[in-house]
C-alpha cells in the first residue's frame, strides 16, 4: 500500500529532513508516527502528498511510483489520499455541509450525489445537525472532524492525519481518535502523528519513531518513549 | 467522463460569476481602465470610417473641366472626347455645350436678378466645356499632359480646372487621417498594456486574498484548470462590463452631441455620419468590444494566474 525505499529529502541550505528512510506500511492498517518537532514527520506526510519530491529514493502508494507521476496527475493522487491537518484548514466562510462539499465539488461529483453522501458523512463523524455552522461557532474537536468528513467523503485508501490533536483538549482528542479509529475499522489505512504519549500508549497500534530525518524504532505496538 | 466535464465547467463558471460579484469594488479600476482603452478603441474605429467616407465624398467630386473655344466643331469635341475616355484615368468625359452652360447658370442664379441681367445683356459670354472625373485624383498627370499638348491647347477658351483647393483639403484630411490612425494604434496598444498590468495586480490581490482557499483546493486535489479557470471567467466578466461601459459612454455622447451641438460636423468629423456609423453598426461594434475586452481579460488573467499561483511547485 505504501513503500518508501531509501527516500532522502534535502532542503536548500539545510540539513537532510529525512535521510535513506525506508517504511512498509500495509493496507487496513493504523501506523503511528512520532517524533520530536524537526524530525521529519511533516516533510514524509508532504511527500506522501507530493507537496514536495524526495531528493532520492523511491516511493509507491497504492501503486502509484511517485518517480513516474506526472505534475498533471498530482490532484488525481491527492483525491485518493485523504488529509488531516493539525490546523484544520477549513475554509471558514463556507458551511460544515459546504466545507465538506466541497471535496466532491473540485471531483466533478454531482450534486445529487454530494446532497446523497454529505449527510451520511457527517453521521460517521458524529456531527449531524450542525451542518449549517460555520467553522468557528464550533469547539476545536468539532471542526476536526468536520475536517475528518471532508478527508473521507471520498472514501481514499489512505488517511493521512498530521498531528489532528494538537490543538484540542484531552476529551476532544479522544473524540477524533475514536473518529479515526472507525474510519480505520471501515478498511481505511490511516498514518496518525502526534505528540499525545496517552493516545499512543492506549492504541496498542504499530509506532514508528522518527528522529533527525531517520527512523529510529518500528514496534508493531508501539509505545511513546520521551526522549 | 463526459458528465465530470461538463459539470467540472459549470462549476468554473459558477465561481467565476461568484468571483465577479465578490470583487467587483477591487476590480474597478481594471474595469475602467479597460472601458477607457476599449472607448479610444471605439473612437478610432468610427473616426477612421468617417474620415474615409469625407474622402471619399470629397474625392468623388474633384473633376477636371476644360474649357473649349467657340470655334470647337462638334467633330472636334466627339473625337476629343473618345481620346479621353481611353485614357486609363478617366472615369467619365463629358460635354456640356454653350447652351446647357447658359441654362445651368440661369438655374443657379434664378434668384438673382442682377447676374441674370448681367448675361442676358450680352451675345451667352460662357464657354462650353468638358468634365472629366478622374478614377485617382492623386494621378492626373496622363490628363494633364494630354490637355497640355498643343493641338489641344488651340481648342481651349481659359485655363483648365483641375479642382486644386479641393485636392489641398483631401491632402488634408488623408494626412489627418493617417495620424489619427497611427496615434490610434499607439493609444490602444499603450491602454491595453496598462489595463493587462492593471488586471495582473487585481488577478494578484484576488489570490492573495484567496490564498487559504486555493491551498486547500490544492491540498484536495483539485485540477489546475479548477483552480484557474474561474479567475479566468471572472476577468472575462471584467471585459464584458468594460465593453457595456464603454458602449454606453459613447452612445451617451452620441446623444448629447446630437442634441445640444447642433452642428452636424466638428471640424472634419462629421459627426452626423459618425453617430449614423454608430447606429448602423451597433450589432457589429458591440460584438468587436465584447471580443476585444474578454480577450484582454482572458489573456491577462492566464499569465497573472500562471505568475501567481505557481503551480509549478505542485
Amino acid at each position: 500500500m505504501i513503500l518508501l525505499d531509501r527516500v532522502s529529502k534535502t532542503y536548500n541550505r539545510r540539513g537532510p529532513a529525512l535521510e535513506r528512510i525506508s517504511l512498509h506500511v500495509e493496507p487496513k492498517e493504523f501506523v503511528i508516527i512520532v517524533g520530536p518537532s524537526g524530525a521529519g514527520k511533516s516533510t514524509l506526510f508532504k511527500l506522501l502528498t507530493r507537496e514536495e519530491k524526495p531528493t532520492s529514493g523511491k516511493i509507491i502508494v497504492g501503486g502509484i511510483d511517485y518517480e513516474h507521476l506526472q505534475d498533471r496527475d498530482v490532484p488525481l493522487l491527492r483525491r485518493k489520499i485523504g488529509v488531516v491537518f493539525q490546523d484544520f484548514k477549513l475554509l471558514n466562510n463556507k458551511t460544515v455541509y459546504e466545507n465538506v462539499a466541497f471535496a466532491l465539488e473540485i471531483a466533478g461529483i454531482t450534486n445529487a450525489e454530494i446532497k446523497h453522501t454529505v449527510p451520511k458523512v457527517l453521521d460517521v463523524v458524529g456531527l449531524k445537525g450542525k451542518e449549517s455552522n460555520y467553522p468557528l461557532e464550533l469547539s476545536g474537536g468539532e471542526r476536526q472532524r468536520v475536517a475528518i468528513a471532508r478527508a473521507i467523503i471520498r472514501q481514499p485508501k489512505i488517511l493521512i492525519a498530521d498531528e489532528p490533536t494538537g490543538n484540542l483538549d484531552p476529551k476532544h482528542a479522544w473524540d477524533v481518535i475514536k473518529v479515526l479509529e472507525k474510519i480505520n475499522k471501515f478498511g481505511t489505512t490511516v498514518l496518525l502523528t502526534t505528540h499525545n504519549q496517552e493516545i499512543v500508549n492506549a492504541l496498542k497500534r504499530r509506532v514508528v519513531t522518527i528522529r533527525d530525518g531517520h527512523i529510529v524504532s518500528d514496534r508493531a505496538v508501539g509505545q511513546y518513549k520521551n526522549t | 467522463m463526459k458528465d465530470h466535464k461538463y459539470i467540472t465547467l459549470e462549476r468554473i463558471i459558477k465561481n467565476g460569476f461568484i468571483n465577479f460579484g465578490r470583487n467587483v469594488w477591487l476590480a474597478i479600476a481594471a474595469i475602467a481602465m479597460m472601458a477607457i482603452t476599449l472607448t479610444i478603441l471605439l473612437f478610432a474605429i468610427i473616426a477612421n470610417s468617417t474620415f474615409t467616407h469625407t474622402i471619399s465624398d470629397l474625392t468623388s467630386h474633384i473633376d477636371v473641366v476644360e474649357y473649349l473655344k467657340d470655334s470647337t466643331t462638334q467633330q472636334q469635341v466627339n473625337t476629343q472626347l473618345k481620346q479621353l475616355k481611353a485614357l486609363p484615368n478617366v472615369a467619365s468625359a463629358a460635354y456640356t455645350s454653350k447652351v446647357d452652360a447658359l441654362k445651368t447658370y440661369e438655374q443657379q442664379n434664378a434668384n438673382n436678378p442682377t447676374l441674370l441681367a448681367a448675361i442676358s445683356e450680352t451675345d451667352n459670354p460662357l464657354p462650353a466645356s468638358i468634365t472629366i472625373k478622374p478614377v485617382d485624383p492623386d494621378k492626373l498627370q496622363d490628363i494633364q499632359d494630354f490637355l497640355n499638348k498643343p493641338n489641344q491647347k488651340a481648342l481651349q477658351s481659359d485655363p483648365t480646372s483641375y479642382s486644386g483647393d479641393r485636392k489641398a483639403a483631401i491632402d488634408n484630411i488623408t494626412a489627418a487621417t493617417h495620424f489619427f490612425q497611427q496615434a490610434g494604434i499607439i493609444g490602444i496598444i499603450i491602454f491595453i498594456v496598462i489595463s493587462m498590468l492593471i488586471i495582473f495586480n487585481t488577478i494578484r490581490m484576488a489570490i492573495f486574498n484567496r490564498r487559504d482557499e486555493l491551498i486547500i483546493m490544492r491540498l484536495l486535489g483539485a485540477s489546475t484548470s479548477y483552480i484557474r479557470g474561474p479567475f479566468v471567467v471572472e476577468t472575462m466578466l471584467y471585459g464584458a462590463a468594460a465593453a457595456a461601459i464603454s458602449l454606453i459612454v459613447v452612445w451617451s455622447l452620441f446623444k448629447i452631441a446630437s442634441s445640444t451641438l447642433q452642428a452636424s460636423s466638428l471640424g472634419l468629423l462629421d459627426i452626423g455620419y459618425s453617430n449614423n456609423y454608430f447606429s448602423r453598426h451597433s450589432v457589429s461594434i458591440l460584438t468587436i468590444q465584447l471580443m476585444v475586452g474578454i480577450l484582454i481579460g482572458a489573456a491577462s488573467s492566464l499569465i497573472a494566474t500562471r505568475r501567481y499561483l505557481k503551480f509549478n511547485r505542485q
